[in-house]
């Protein structure tokens, strides 16, 4: 298929290994951001290509994983509300809350249903005037201009019964996060290519430049990451340290500018607590006073949920590159995709799950 | 007398109410049949957890087997709710070795469904069993309140008379066997997506749904030394293979780019962050047999099998110590993993 099998050619791919072998020297540790780009590396089997002294750790960029266990017990609450339409994308709604799942609140006879746009959740509202309709605004930077569109049209057609329920985190102060943190390893970065297709990538220069890393904006296909990878090690024995786009097909460094401005209407900049990891500052987007009557928080009145994580669950090291799903001893005993402990065990995209699903033995 | 326990063998803590997955092939599904049926209903044919029974009444050795169908929309590009009634059984038969011969139907109609749908659907069931060579035998109806019902359900059991004397199964296996799919996959799963979700692409994908007795009569007529068959239906190809591997305690190796899947199916899979080795389909089966005759088998199922793009995949390997029971896959750059069964259904990602 067009624009999937060149970028998953084994002859160029063993190629990229070769060139990368020739160039190491030291071992380096490197961070891919995107869940995507984890969830490829582990399915393609690409660290097996790499020589054995560059080691890729799994960062936070799984917007199921990092959304906090009390936003889904918040979204399990609604959901199981009478007259209430329950709006998500799919990989939702198996994620386990304290005590149950979106499955499960649908089992028991909730209205929940699984969209492929939040335009589908606004004519969902619109088709269904005597029901409130809620839709789960999950993701980074990639899905905040269509969850942004959504309310920004609710609001031109006055749709009062539409509202979101806002988990939306930031890429760039999650990666400031873990390169502050202390016993930090993570030398260089493959930047999360979709996020930049929206963002660009000029907001990754100063923390290259701070912390001295160089970041490489990487696609998700095998080729990409295997380029992201040598571009990233490239730098990182010549002693340089700066942004690099090996995502040109669909990266400018500008980003969207157009979706960039829809965002900036709709959305602030607030702090976030990400599951597994805490509160970061500035690192997600809330409603703006303008559009804050779309808040479904605040419709339902469940601002102040609190939740308590399992306390043997080490996701918040892994999603900061300390670990690896391995080095925890419940991984695939008694934390499973069925059962999962934590963040990075309940979605498809979170390193435990890919590790599960793709190197159980 | 067998011990009688009043507990429920799933935890009811684990899941109080049965899940859309428990109904999805994957592995919960398995826990079902597993935890629940299996120990209440023991019984030796039971236990060979084939497709369908198998039964020795008198002389005759006969295949029995039965399937529900409730899809929704009930009339999709490439079929219906009444050819997959049809098929769905006699491919089960046919996956046990067994000419299928007459078939049961029950319908559960919904209060209100136009007279003229109903007609549509006995009339395609007429045809798949004409195109099938079976016969529907007997049958029931019943209505219930609007509402309670997604327009109709309907269920066939089948029964086939087995004449090969081989012993189709897992059990039957071998290290160095080779694996050959029929036809190209994830047909019928993306047109069902498609059309249900209302998803438009350039083509219009159009499900695999076909009966498959006749390419595997073609198989044992030739004589070939089957030892396996399996068709492939929700799940998709990857249930099936940990069926067959944890069934036979062997390891089964496939390897990735010799899996044919259509350009339009796999462009649908893309974009839904599907893989197309767990989409359903229903017109689509896996051959193991030797080695030394799977070029033979290939140039029959090319020749017979609908979708005419049958491939030889891969191969069963020999049990190890740490690697038996399972699917390992070599992926399109070249590196072995495992191919898992799903934990639910596939549910489209974020992004």
């Amino acid at each position: 298929m067009k624009f999937i099998d060149e970028y998953r050619d084994k002859a160029g791919a063993e190629r990229y290994a070769r060139a990368l072998a020739e160039i190491t020297t030291r071992p380096w540790t490197i961070m891919e951001v995107c869940g995507g780009q984890t969830h490829a590396i582990v399915k393609f089997g690409i660290d097996q290509l790499l020589p054995p002294q560059i080691t890729l750790v799994h960062g936070p960029g799984c917007p199921v994983c990092v959304t906090p266990l009390e936003l889904i017990d918040k979204a399990i609450h609604i959901a199981g509300q009478p007259g209430v339409i329950f709006c998500s994308f799919g990989d939702m709604l198996r994620v386990p809350g304290s005590k149950s799942d979106l499955l499960s609140v649908k089992a028991a006879g909730g209205d929940v249903r699984i969209v492929y746009s939040p335009m589908d959740a606004v004519k969902i509202a619109r088709d269904n005037p005597d029901k409130s309709v809620v839709f789960f605004a999950v993701g980074f930077e990639t899905t905040a201009p269509a969850n942004a569109m959504s309310v920004f049209q609710a609001a031109r057609e006055k749709l009062t019964n539409f509202s979101i329920l806002v988990s939306h985190v930031l890429v760039p102060p999650a990666m400031e996060a873990i390169l502050g943190s202390s016993g930090n390893c993570v030398q260089g970065f493959l930047a999360a290519g979709h996020v930049c297709t929206v963002m660009g990538y000029t907001e990754y220069d100063p923390i290259a430049a701070k912390y001295r890393v160089p970041i490489v904006v990487t696609g998700f296909e095998p080729l990409d990451i295997l380029q992201g990878v040598y571009l990233c090690v490239k730098q990182l024995e010549e002693g340089r340290h700066c942004v690099e786009n090996q995502y040109t097909r669909a990266v400018q460094r500008e980003g969207n500018l157009g979706a960039q401005d829809l965002i900036r209407r709709v959305f602030r900049v607030i702090p976030r607590k990400w599951r597994g990891v805490g509160e970061i500052p500035q690192s997600g987007f809330g409603l703006t006073p303008e559009y804050a009557g779309f808040d479904a928080e605040q419709r339902f009145g469940i601002t102040d949920y609190t939740a308590e994580e399992s306390g043997e669950c080490i996701s918040g090291q892994i999603l900061q590159g300390h670990k690896k799903p391995r080095d925890c001893p419940a991984f695939g005993t008694r934390c499973t995709p069925e059962h999962p402990f934590g963040a990075t065990m309940v979605s498809t995209e979170g390193a435990c799950a890919a590790y599960y699903r793709y190197r159980r033995d | 007398m067998t011990e009688f326990t009043s507990s429920c063998p799933i935890p009811i803590n684990d899941y109080p109410h049965v899940l859309m997955a428990h109904g999805g092939g994957g592995r919960l599904t398995g826990q079902l049949i597993e935890k629940l049926f299996m120990p209440a209903f023991a019984n030796a044919a039971l236990a060979r957890q084939h497709d369908g029974a198998l039964l020795q009444i008198g002389r005759s050795r006969l295949a029995f087997s039965t399937d529900s169908y409730v899809v929704r929309p009930l009339f999709f590009p490439g079929g219906d709710i009444g050819a997959l009634a049809v098929n769905g059984t006699v491919n089960d038969l046919a996956m046990c070795g067994a000419r299928p011969l007459y078939l049961s139907a029950g319908f559960i109609i919904e209060e209100g469904l136009p007279m003229e749908t109903l007609w549509r659907i006995v009339q395609s069931m007429t045809f798949a069993a004409e195109a099938a060579g079976v016969q529907l035998v007997t049958g029931d109806t019943k209505v219930v309140d609007k509402g309670k019902g997604d327009g109709i359900f309907i269920n066939t059991a089948g029964i086939g008379v087995i004449e090969t004397s081989l012993t189709i199964g897992p059990s039957s296996i071998r290290a160095g066997d080779a694996v050959i799919v029929s036809g190209d996959l994830g047909r019928h799963g993306m047109a069902i997506m498609s059309v249900r979700e209302g998803l438009e692409f350039e083509t219009v994908i159009e499900s695999d749904c076909a009966p498959l007795a006749a390419p595997v009569q073609a198989l044992l007529d030739a004589g070939i030394d089957v030892h396996c068959l399996r068709d492939l239906t929700r799940g998709g190809l990857a249930s099936a293979l940990n069926e067959i591997a944890s069934a036979s305690s062997l390891r089964i190796e496939i390897d990735e780019p010799a899996v044919p899947v259509r350009e339009d199916v796999r462009g649908a899979c893309e974009i839904l962050g599907f893989d197309p080795l767990y989409v359903a389909n229903e017109g689509r089966f896996i051959a193991i047999v030797p080695q030394s005759e799977a070029a033979r088998t290939l140039e029959i199922l090319r020749a017979t099998a609908p979708g005419g793009e049958a491939a030889i995949i891969g191969n069963v390997q020999p049990a190890t110590e740490v690697r038996h029971g399972l699917v390992t896959l070599k992926s399109q750059i070249g590196v072995a993993r495992i191919l898992d069964l799903l934990t639910g259904e596939q549910l489209p990602r974020i992004c």
